[in-house]
């Protein structure tokens, strides 16, 4: 009691405005904390950087009763952050000092203004970009003295925005000054440039007019970008439908077997993933990275193992009986739901992205996220791979002869039960694969094939059943239709009218895009 | 009288050959091991999806009423009689609610039942307690303008929810532009109505409120990301109001993560993401975004702490987590339990009219009551998402909400209020002092 007592009436005898800003972190006020932050960035102390830094990363610790703070280092040694002197350990009482998101801001621009000169480059590029997005009118004598030893043209050139983001809103700004910030934003021409543009507020008639022209300009090529960008997704949104119908192309469309268990053929390979993960998180967290490369054939061999299985011991008896293997597999698909369900419990799995799965990069004014990415080269390739697997292996020749003419095939010596019982596997192994895929960028639940099911046959259908190109050409026309229909029309009423389109094609061409010709039809 | 009727029933089968007499002797051995049950035990039903698109989130409610009979058994179960829970499954299909509800109320003479997620599961069983005179109690956040007398509503209605979340945007976070997200069904169609009449009234401009449906399961959300993308660089601070429902969250935030849409630009606060949906992502990119509950885990008070060790040990799993609707069938189940020992019996009718009134601890350290339109008091919460998957709480409501049946931000009723104790009426017009229908 002494010793609080001793410490409150001692702290305003002897502390600077420093020491009094970094003891208000213990308070767990998010105001305290604010104010803190401006004191301490602008203090010019060698412990400010440390100190937000610290703050940034949840590693500031604040102890509430002895209103003490410590920065604890990312190699666990701590300072006391108001003297910067060592101490040998933190006490327990001790807690992060919370933030939330006006306040992660806030540190965001005050670390940016504190690191526009460290000696990492990436740094310096991060610390222009958050001073450009807080544009705070302290900075601009950080900027400009950065901006004088800069050597680095991209630096640079992040640096000389920033500046004219603060100048714009700088209220004592010259005119001319002004007018440069417009032509400096404008030739930045993205979505961020054209937010501090339009919300710059009260400006010289000179500069709104500016401006004004700046936001047109902007405005045409952000257009034009966003015509680039709905056919990347259109592209995207292809791909993934594609990779879900593959599967279904071999056993609908070249078997002629009305799969719907297709789609627990996708969620098992996704839990397959799932499983490889948790192995991995448990036993070799260094191969995470790798995760998906041994998911992939794993996926396929387990996939492909059920679907050998089923083809066995429903569907070889159900042969040229429609309805009945519509209504077998679909009852098998909840089975097999229901199996998952009752093994993996009915909640989402959480399935990490690898690194190299994470994140985006700009490509001009569109961002393209990797994963995407990813996905599409991922179906190009196994596409490519499954069609010179048909055309130029002895079991790619035996398919396509059964199909073809199963008869003749037999008369031929072609085990025709075992090729329908690899075709099956290799039907349900690729879509096992697209699972792989899918628990990127999807739910990983027993529900999950349930949602690709009806895409599949769509694409199928529309594409020509039994022509491998027709599903390629079908489903990136049906992406790309309805990625362009979307910003019109609305997510609901883009998929409704993308469903009244088909049907009416359907109408008119009922052997889809790319009909089968010769005699082969009719069997 | 039951046993009567399956008298008849097994005669009139029974010159219908063999099969009919086993069906007939199957039903009356039904109802004989019925009738001997109900002498020593209430019968608590369960009427959540245990498989289907539902099973995802109501799974652990059924867990959780286990849970609870079994720590009420415990202290000696209610009324000197233990407690036995049914359990049916309605694997999310709407129709199948309602046969469950009435195979729970007349085969298994259940004395109240607890269940439902969706307000369409809801809306269909209704009629079957009214007609059947039995009491639901339904636990999930919903859309409001809805007070019957046999539903007592434990979930949050919009204005413990919804309302409290955009204030505390609009004060903490200065956000002038405004997305509202979600899905097309009635909950977030009714909650954007009400959240887009009241940022109206507060002087929000018809241009800088975004709305945006999309179907149920919807996993490409490139193209709506970028929207909301380009909608927020309008030089207004923007943030997005998500009623987006379970499924389709997931590959929603994995969009919001990998397009580099942080939560300190634009927030994203929702009401359907709670600790069980998080625990499928992965949550570092999510750090910041906001949900607006009446209960989180990571809060800590002493009965949360107690409920969430007892909750772990029971399921056997250290790591189960809890959420909102399972402290909502917390509060409604002791309420249920209070109520029936007030008035010594289980009759439907002597219970509905002792549950308003009645009082119960609920986790975060308050006291929730009973209201006269059968909904509850209960205090808000905002959470940010912490890098664990758990929610810090950054802002709540100084005391406990008391929740609004009909919104007063919807002109077809703010006039209305549901009051089952005063006007014995779920729709009473205080302008015309009328009661529209909805009457006891």
């Amino acid at each position: 009691m002494l010793s609080l007592f001793l410490i409150a009436f001692a702290l305003p005898a002897f502390a600077g405005p420093f020491e009094d800003a970094v003891a208000k972190f213990a308070n767990d006020d998010f105001s305290d904390t604010e104010e803190a932050i401006g004191v301490i960035a602008g203090s010019g102390s060698k412990l400010a950087f440390p100190i937000i830094n610290a703050l940034q990363d949840g590693r500031l610790m604040a102890d509430p009763d002895s209103k003490k703070v410590y920065v604890t280092g990312t190699d666990g040694k701590s300072i006391d952050a108001a003297t910067g002197e060592a101490v040998a350990s933190v006490p327990d009482t001790a807690s992060a000092v919370r933030l939330n998101n006006r306040l992660r801001r806030s540190v965001d621009a005050a670390l940016g203004s504190l690191t526009l000169q460290s000696p990492d480059l990436g740094t310096r590029l991060q610390a222009a970009q958050s001073v450009f997005k807080s544009h705070e009118e302290t900075a601009l004598e950080a900027v400009d003295s950065a901006l004088a030893k800069e050597a680095n043209k991209s630096v640079k050139a992040a640096l000389a925005e920033a500046r004219a983001a603060i100048l714009l809103f700088k209220s004592d700004a010259t005119e001319v000054e002004k007018l440069e910030a417009v032509a400096t934003l404008k030739a930045r021409g993205d979505q961020d440039a054209l937010a501090l543009l339009t919300g710059m507020g009260d400006q010289p008639a000179s500069v709104t007019k500016a401006a004004a022209s700046a936001i047109g300009s902007i405005q045409n090529s952000l257009a034009v970008w966003s015509m680039v960008q709905n056919a990347w997704y259109g592209l995207s949104l292809g791909s993934v439908l594609l990779l879900a119908a593959i599967g279904l192309a071999i056993t609908f469309g070249v078997m002629g077997v009305i799969n719907m268990a297709h789609g627990e053929m996708v969620m098992i390979g996704a839990y397959t993933t799932f499983v490889v993960q948790e192995v991995i998180r448990t036993r070799y967290p260094g191969l995470f990275d790798y995760s998906l490369l041994i998911a992939v054939p794993l996926a396929f061999l387990v996939a492909g193992a059920i679907g050998v299985l089923i083809e066995r011991s429903i569907i070889r008896f159900l042969y040229g009986r429609p309805l009945e293997t519509l209504l077998a597999t679909w009852g098998l698909s909840l089975v097999l739901q229901q199996a998952v369900r009752t093994m993996f419990g009915p909640t989402n799995r959480e399935v990490g992205n690898p690194s190299w799965m994470s994140g985006a990069f700009e490509l001009g004014q569109i961002t393209i996220t990797y994963n995407r990415l990813w996905i599409l080269l991922f179906t190009l390739a196994v596409f490519a791979i499954l069609l010179a697997m048909l055309r130029y292996t002895a079991l790619g020749l035996e398919m396509r002869a059964v199909t073809q003419n199963r008869r003749m095939a037999a008369s031929m010596g072609i085990a025709t039960s075992r090729v329908d019982a690899l075709t099956f596997g290799l039907g349900s192994g690729i879509a096992g694969i697209a699972g792989v895929a899918l628990s990127q960028i999807d739910n990983v639940s027993p529900n999950l094939g349930q949602s690709y099911i009806i895409d599949s046959f769509m694409v199928v259908v529309f594409g020509g059943v039994g022509n491998l190109w027709g599903t390629l050409v079908g489903a990136f026309t049906l992406g790309i239709a309805n990625k362009f229909l979307e910003p019109v029309a609305g997510a609901v009423l883009g998929k409704i009218a993308i469903l009244v389109l088909i049907i009416l094609f359907i109408q008119k061409r009922p052997r889809g895009l790319f009909a089968l010709k010769g005699r082969a039809v009719e069997a | 009288m039951f046993n009567k009727s399956t008298h008849d029933i097994a005669a009139s089968f029974s010159r219908r050959g063999v099969l009919a007499a086993t069906a007939g002797l199957m039903l009356g051995l039904a109802s004989l091991t019925g009738a001997k049950a109900a002498d020593g035990t209430i019968k608590v039903g369960v009427l959540h999806s245990l498989s289907g698109t539902m099973a995802i989130s109501e799974t652990t409610l059924k867990d959780t009423i286990l849970f609870l009979i079994d720590e009420q058994n415990k202290k000696g179960g209610v009324l000197g009689k233990k407690l036995e829970a049914v359990v049916v499954d309605p694997a999310s299909n709407w129709p199948l609610f309602a046969e469950k509800a009435r195979e729970l109320i007349t085969k298994d003479k259940v004395s109240v039942v607890f269940g439902c997620w969706t307000s369409v599961s809801r809306k269909s069983v209704l009629p079957v307690f009214k007609e059947l005179n039995s009491i639901l109690f339904y636990p999930v956040q919903y859309e409001g303008e809805e007070s019957e007398r046999n539903v007592f509503y434990t979930g949050a209605a919009p204005n413990q929810q919804a309302i409290p979340a955009v204030d505390y945007l609009m004060k903490e976070e200065k956000v002038k532009r405004w997305v509202l997200a979600g899905t097309d069904y009635v909950y977030p169609r009714t909650t954007n109505k009400i959240l887009e009449a009241y940022l109206k009234s507060k002087g929000v401009a018809q241009e800088d409120i975004m709305i945006n449906y999309t179907p149920f399961g919807h996993s490409d959300w490139q193209t709506i990301v970028a929207d909301i993308k380009k909608f927020g660089s309008a030089g207004k601070k923007t943030a997005v109001v998500s009623t987006i429902n379970g499924d389709a969250n997931v590959p929603f935030y994995k969009e919001l993560g990998n397009q580099g849409i942080k939560a300190k630009d634009i927030p994203v606060v929702a009401f359907s993401v709670g600790e069980e949906e998080l625990a499928g992502i992965d949550t570092k990119p999510l750090v910041g975004h906001l949900a607006a509950w009446n209960y989180f885990q990571s809060i800590k008070s002493p009965e949360n702490e107690k409920f969430i060790k007892a909750w772990q040990a029971y399921t056997k799993n250290p790591k189960r987590v809890t959420n909102d609707p399972m402290e909502a069938h917390v509060i409604g189940f002791d309420m249920w339990v209070k109520a029936v020992e007030k008035v010594k019996s289980t009759d439907p009718d002597k219970v509905i009219d002792a549950l308003p009134g009645i009082e119960a601890k609920n986790l975060t350290g308050g006291t929730s009551k009973m209201l006269p339109n059968h909904h509850i008091t209960k205090p808000v919460f905002i959470g940010e998402i912490k890098a664990n998957g758990q929610f810090d709480v950054v802002w709540k409501t100084p005391s406990l909400v008391p929740g609004d049946a009909w919104s007063k931000e919807l002109d077809g009723s703010k006039d209305l209020i549901g009051d089952w104790v005063g006007k014995k009426c779920g729709n009473f017009n205080t302008k015309t002092n009328k009661c529209l229908g909805s009457g006891s």
